[in-house]
Formats: C-alpha cells, structure tokens, sequence
C-alpha cells in the first residue's frame, strides 16, 4: 500500500464503475482510523507531516470514487481514455437542444416551486444517463464512448448546480 | 498553583516507586490532563474528563460559566468574567463583551458599529479598541479569558496541562480561526486542535446516548450560528455538510429589540454608556419572555449630562417573535442550503440537537421543529454541551485509555479560491471539502517575458472577489522570461486538521523552482505575540525565560512519552542498530529534565524527531495494511 496506488486499491474496491456507497464510505474510514492526524497528536513533527500526507491522499481517493461521475472520468483515465473537457466541446444535437431548452425553463422561472420543478427533472436525467454511463464501462468496456458520455454529464452537473445557486439566491 | 519543586520531587519519587514495583505504580504522567474550552461570546467554559466522564470545572465559587467579559482598568489592572460584566453598562468603553464577534474582521466587517460603546481603532487586518489602559486586540481580550480558564484548569488539577481542544464556530472563515489560535498561544496553551462547535456538541450527544445515523446540530449563541450534519457510527464523528453566519447569535435579537424599545418609546441612546445600558436591559426581558408571555424592557437613561430619564416598554412574545421573525428566518434559508449541499431531505435526519443559550427561545425551537418535523432533542444543557463534547476530543487526542476509538471527520465551511482575470473567483477547493486535504491548479503566464504572478487567496462562495473575505496575498517571482502561456505555475492550497489554510506556488515547466508559503497576512507575527507578551498580558506574571523553559521541557516529556510508547507498540519493525540509536537520543531527552537551556532541549527533541522521522512512515505503513487486513475479513 503505497499513497501512488490507484484510488480502488487504495480504498479496498473492485475497479469498476458500479460501487456500494456504504462500501466506499467504510474503506474511506477504516484508512482515515489509521492515519488521521489526530491520531499522532503526542508524536513528533514527522509523524504529524506523514499523517497529513495520508489523510489528503484518502481524502482525494474517497472525492473521486464517491462521486459517480469522477469516478467514471478516473476510470476512463486509467484505460487510457481521458476526458480531455477542455479540447472535446463538441455535443449531440439533441443534447445540446435539451441544455438550451433547460436554461429557458430557468431564466424564466420566477418561484420556487418553479425551480423545484426544473430540479427534480434535471436529477431524473443525470440519474439515467448514469446508469447508462455505467453499463458503457463496466458490461461494454466502451471507455471512449464512456469520456463522451461523462463531458455530457460534467454539463448536466454545471446546470445542476446553476439551478441551486438559483434557489439559494431566491430563498434570500 | 505554580509548584516545580513539588512536581520536580514528585517525579522523581515516581522513578523509585517504579524501579521497586516493576509496573505497578501508576506514572502521573500516563493520564494526561487535557482540557476542552468553548470561547463563547457571551460566556466561556472549560472541561475535563475525570474519572471517565466530562464535567465542566467550576470556580473557587462554584460557577462553571465564565462571563466573556474583560474589563480594563487604569495601571495595567483587569477584571475577567463576572465581575467585569456586572461593570459593563458603568464603564462601557473599557468593559469588553462579545469580543468574540471582532476576532479576525476589520472596522468595515461591524454592520452595526454605531451601535457598540467602543473606541475602535483601525489596524491592519483586524480592529483594536482603546481602553484606559491602552489599545488591544480582539485577541489580547480573548487570550485574557483563555487564560484565566488555563489557571482554573491548572489550580484543578494541581498540574499543568497537556493541552487544550479549543471551539470555534463551524462557519468561522480562516481569518478567525488563525486569531483565535493565536489568542491560545498568547494565554499560553498548547492547542491539540481546533474543532468545530456543533461537531463538539455531537460528540457529547453521540457519546451519552450511543446514537447512529444522521443528526442536525443547530447551534445559535450569543453571536454566532452553525448548522452541521452529522453521520454518527461507531464512535466515528462524520460532519456531512456545515453552514451557519459567523455574524448572527442572540446579540442580534437584543439589538433588534433595543431598537424597537427605543422607537416605541422615541427616544435615543446617544452615549456608550445608554447604548450599553439598553442592550443589557435588552436581554433581560428577551431571556423572560423564554419562560413568560410578558415582560418589560426597562432601564434608565442619561439623555445629556443633566437630563435623565427613565426607558420602560411593555413588550409581549407575540411583539417580541414579529421583530425578531427575520432573524429566524435567517437561520431556516442556511438548514435549507446544508440540506441541499448533503444531499439529503429532513425526513432522513435522525434528530436534531439544539446547542446555544439562544436555542431557549420558543420561537427558535418552534421554527426548528417546523422545519424538521420532529420534536429538538434539549436533553443536554445548551450551555455547557460544546465544552463537554471539546472536552472528550482532548482526551481521545491526547491519547489517554478509552478514549481513541473516537474519530472526528470534519470538513471545511467555505470554499476556497484564487482571483483570475476580471476579479473573478476561480473555486480551488469546495465548501463541505473533507480535511485535511490538498489541491493544486496550474496556471500560466499571460504576457511575453512575464517574470512575476501576483496571487490573491480568498474564501467564500460568491463569483466576484470583491464579495469574497481576502485571506492573503502574495507574489511568484523569479520565473524565467517565456513566451505568454509556456510557463507552468502550480498553486497549491492546503488545508489542515484544525482548518487552517496555507497556500504555495511554484513554477515547473523550465525546471527553474521558485515557492513561497503564506500565512494568510491577518494573522499576528511571532514577533507580535512576544510584543503583546512584553506589554504586561496578565500570562507575563511567569518570566519569559522560564516559560520557554516549561514549555520546551513539556515538549520534549511529551516526545519522550510518544517515542517510548511507538518502541512498544511497534518496536519490532525496527533494525536493532536503528533501534540503538533512537534509544541514544532517548537519553539524551530524558535529561532534558536537569538542562535549563531551553535551546538545547529544542535541539535535542528536534535530533530525536529526525531520528524516528522513518520509524514514523513505517508505523504509518503498519496501519494502514492493518486497516485493509480488517477490511478484508468485515466484508468477504
């Protein structure tokens, strides 16, 4: 156990896209038993330094495994399949139409009940296209069409999180 | 009760005692006395955890609460706690309460300036006030009330302190943080750890009563309001999301009513001391009507130097809730956004646990309810359930038996970022991040031949900078003459156990290294400590000298302790030459006791921690395939 090994050996976890949530959380906390920094209060600087060194690196592993779209882009990385966000913009038609019908619904939303509206339909969808992001790495062991697929879904994760900002700022 | 020379014999008798009875005579030093402190800003406690359990310690008189109150006076004297409180609408100018509320912000944070008796003087980076006895920093007072919980502790015990969890509110942003550890060093404590008030709470709850699952904390004081999220199992403490305003607590509901009172009866308060006098009435009748339908605010008032008169408003709960409904409302729009930011709805929540003198309010616990659904557990003194809980992870932390099987995973509040191009905000690490943790962005030069990168650090959630706290900044120099976009400048942020956040940057691509950490630039230098230490803080009774002394002494016991117990525990994993070697340095340490160079003992503790700095990765190692190794027979 090195803090180079990749984030599923580090985390005791099969190297696939579907995972057991409680699974991911309980290696995450056995680890963070182990080497958090409160556990070396009474020794010395190095030890201190090396706990904080371990403690980030779980940290990041447990970011990006449990979060089923980093850990989707993490495995199309390790299968020489990399995102590549910035160089790859091109869309689908349809999907492109669908971010540009969901923004109308947006700006023109005036109450919350609106945007709860909005909300629940955009979670519906990123719930599908998860599912379908899944079965394309682990049954079809697709991981270039699986990079497509999560570019798609890191827009749908910005809209989300826009439509939240969005109820934040009308709760106020 | 300062006594070396007891302690000094005492230690020595200990050696024979364990010569003679080979493990039998309990070492004083095994159970180390750490202690929790809630700095509150209406009023502070310290708590331990003897014989098992944590209790708040009392004074000579009795009272575990200490008034946050500091009152200067002419001649370098002070008053701390209640009777400096009971001096406050006498000596408004001198009497500092709810300090708590200036730690870290500057002049133009105080929304509600005009309102506060003080003399407040600008500095760079945080407010002063001037007293009679000079100006002070917010964490002068602080260190002044820390200190004198140091003393009870320590009188308690008869001992000193191994060292002290400190609580600070979840929302507090780096700039509070880093005051309020710097108010601990100048009240001469050794802070174990910064942990946050409502996980402090859920540890005390989650301990007393076994609980699993996912419990609310909302936790309204005196000046401050948090909400965290927690998953409890098994003695782990897992923050899920956290939110609060480290600008909004019962102080903001006496004011409201103040101001309502005043116009009601069209009057004015113009001085220092009416404006205190108001306030003060203010909150005796909002703490009445927690337990009746009726009260009255009333107290008299100077109008000029020979017109008194005399301010009495009849004030019901109904009135009192209308004024005060924005304020609660407040509090409803941040359980909405942690909600959000978890995940979760209110109907997976377990129980909510109401922390803070101002959870009393029946409005309060109503609006929670609501919103919940559920009933607030009160079953633990809102008062005193932070430094209880503080007081359990000083223990754990410290290392004494029983208690390490707690572990507490905390995240941070705010997100983190750096200024780009048009004052915008470029997120490096997320608000509800855990800690510690570590991230890094690249970026590049913008223009042919640039040789400097200036860097801003700020912390908050808006888009634009400028609605953003600034935490530092600082510049990358030195980096080789390139073409616009070919330099490769990595900034790294990085957050800590308590919180704290330290930044760094470098440039790469041409091989060429030039970094620079920062500590963000409002907190106070080494050199103003020693200052402040110097200018008569009431800790400078001990001389200088003789306190670097202890303090170096602690420390290298403190390495002697940790070292002996790794070789225990772990001792096999070493060659027999390596081993020798440490145990060499060991004794050295061990005469640190008889040396009174308090450089030579640095330099021997240091020796000792490069020593073992490779002893240490191999334990780490141990652990964490100890961790898999137990994972692999729960799970197949």
């Amino acid at each position: 156990m090195k803090l180079d090994s990749d984030d599923f050996e580090l985390l005791g976890l099969p190297r696939r896209h579907a995972q057991d949530p409680a699974a991911v959380d309980a290696g995450w906390r056995s680890l963070l038993a182990q080497v958090h920094p409160d556990r070396f209060v009474s020794e010395g600087a190095a030890a201190q330094r090396l706990a904080m060194q371990w403690s980030v690196r779980i940290n990041e592993a447990h970011r990006r495994i449990k979060d089923p779209i980093r850990r989707a882009a993490y495995l199309c990385e390790l299968q020489g399949a990399p995102i590549g966000a910035e160089d790859n913009t091109a869309m689908p038609a349809a999907f492109l139409m669908q971010q540009m019908e969901w923004r109308e619904s947006l700006e023109a939303a005036t109450d919350i009940s609106e945007i709860d509206a909005l909300a629940a339909e955009v979670r519906a969808a990123r719930s599908r296209a998860l599912d379908e992001l899944g079965r394309t790495i682990d049954d079809r062991g697709d991981h270039a069409q699986a990079a497509r697929q999560v570019r798609e879904l890191m827009f749908v994760e910005r809209f989300a999180s826009d439509v939240d900002a969005r109820s934040e700022a009308l709760e106020q | 009760m300062w006594m070396p020379d007891l302690k000094h014999w005492n230690n020595k008798t200990m050696a024979l005692l364990q010569i003679s009875e080979p493990g039998g005579a309990p070492d004083p030093h095994q159970r180390r006395i750490a202690v929790g402190i809630d700095l509150g800003t209406t009023h502070s406690l310290v708590a331990a955890v003897r014989h098992g359990v944590a209790e708040c310690l009392p004074d000579e008189s009795g009272h575990v609460i200490l008034p946050s109150a500091v009152r200067y006076l002419a001649g370098g004297k002070r008053q701390i706690g209640a009777s400096a409180l009971a001096e406050a609408a006498a000596d408004p100018r001198n009497t500092i309460v709810s300090v708590k509320r200036f730690m870290g912000r500057g002049l133009s944070d105080l929304a509600d300036r005009s309102k506060l008796p003080y003399d407040f003087v600008e500095a760079p980076g945080m407010l002063q006030i001037r007293t009679v006895d000079g100006v002070k920093s917010p964490v002068e007072v602080s260190a002044e009330i820390l200190a004198t919980l140091r003393y009870r502790a320590e009188d308690t015990f008869d001992d000193d302190l191994f060292g002290a969890v400190i609580t600070v509110p979840a929302y507090f942003d780096d700039a509070q943080r880093q005051a309020t550890k710097d108010a601990a060093q100048l009240a001469g404590l050794h802070v174990l750890r910064l942990i946050n008030e409502p996980t402090a709470a859920a540890i005390a709850y989650g301990l007393e009563h076994g609980s699993e699952g996912l419990y609310a904390v909302y936790d309204l004081g005196g000046g401050t309001f948090d909400v965290s999220l927690l998953r409890l199992s098994a003695g782990v403490f897992e923050v899920v999301a956290t939110g609060g305003d480290s600008a909004l607590g019962g102080d903001d509901f006496d004011q409201a009513l103040a101001d309502w009172a005043l116009a009601q009866a069209g009057v004015r308060a113009d001085s220092a001391e009416d404006k205190r006098a108001v306030l003060v009435a203010a909150r005796a009748a909002k703490e009445k009507l927690s337990v009746a339908d009726h009260s009255t605010l009333a107290c008299p008032l100077m109008r000029s130097a020979t017109e008194a008169a005399e301010l009495s408003v009849r004030v019901s709960r109904e009135q009192f809730d209308a004024i005060t409904s924005a304020l609660v409302a407040r509090t409803l729009a941040v359980l909405r956004r942690v909600m959000r930011d978890a995940r979760t709805d209110t109907s997976a929540v377990q129980g909510v646990v109401m922390v803070g003198g101002s959870t009393r309010m029946p409005s309060v616990q109503a609006a929670v309810a609501g919103f919940f659904g559920k009933t607030p557990l009160n079953n633990l003194n809102p008062d005193e359930v932070v430094a209880l809980g503080a007081a359990l992870q000083a223990d754990a932390l410290a290392g004494n038996a029983g208690a390490e099987e707690m572990l507490l995973l905390d995240v941070i509040p705010l997100s983190l970022g750096l200024e780009t191009m048009g004052g915008l905000v470029e997120r490096i690490i997320p608000r509800n991040s855990s800690i510690p943790t570590a991230r890094a962005q690249d970026f590049t030069t913008f223009k042919d031949g640039q040789t400097a990168l200036a860097i801003h650090v700020v912390q908050g959630e808006r888009e634009l900078v400028s609605d953003c706290r600034s935490l530092a900044r600082f510049e990358l120099r030195g980096i080789p003459p390139m073409v616009a976009g070919a330099a490769h400048i990595r900034v790294s942020f990085t957050v800590d156990a308590d919180g704290m956040l330290s930044v760094s940057a470098r440039e790469e691509s041409s091989g060429v290294e030039a970094s620079i950490s920062v500590k963000p630039s409002y907190g106070l230098a080494d050199e103003d400590i020693a200052r402040m230490l110097s200018e008569g803080f009431s800790t400078a009774e001990i001389d200088m000298k003789e306190r670097s002394l202890r303090e170096s002494r602690v420390e290298a016991e403190r390495m002697l302790l940790a070292t002996r117990a790794a070789l225990a525990a772990d001792g096999d994993l070493l060659e027999p030459n390596d081993r020798e070697a440490i145990e060499a340095v060991l004794v050295q340490v061990e005469a640190c006791r008889e040396m009174s160079d308090h450089h030579a003992i640095d330099d021997i503790v240091e020796a000792l921690a490069a020593r073992t700095e490779a002893f240490a990765a191999e334990r780490m190692n141990r652990g964490i395939r100890k961790a898999l190794a137990g994972r692999a027979v729960t799970d197949v």
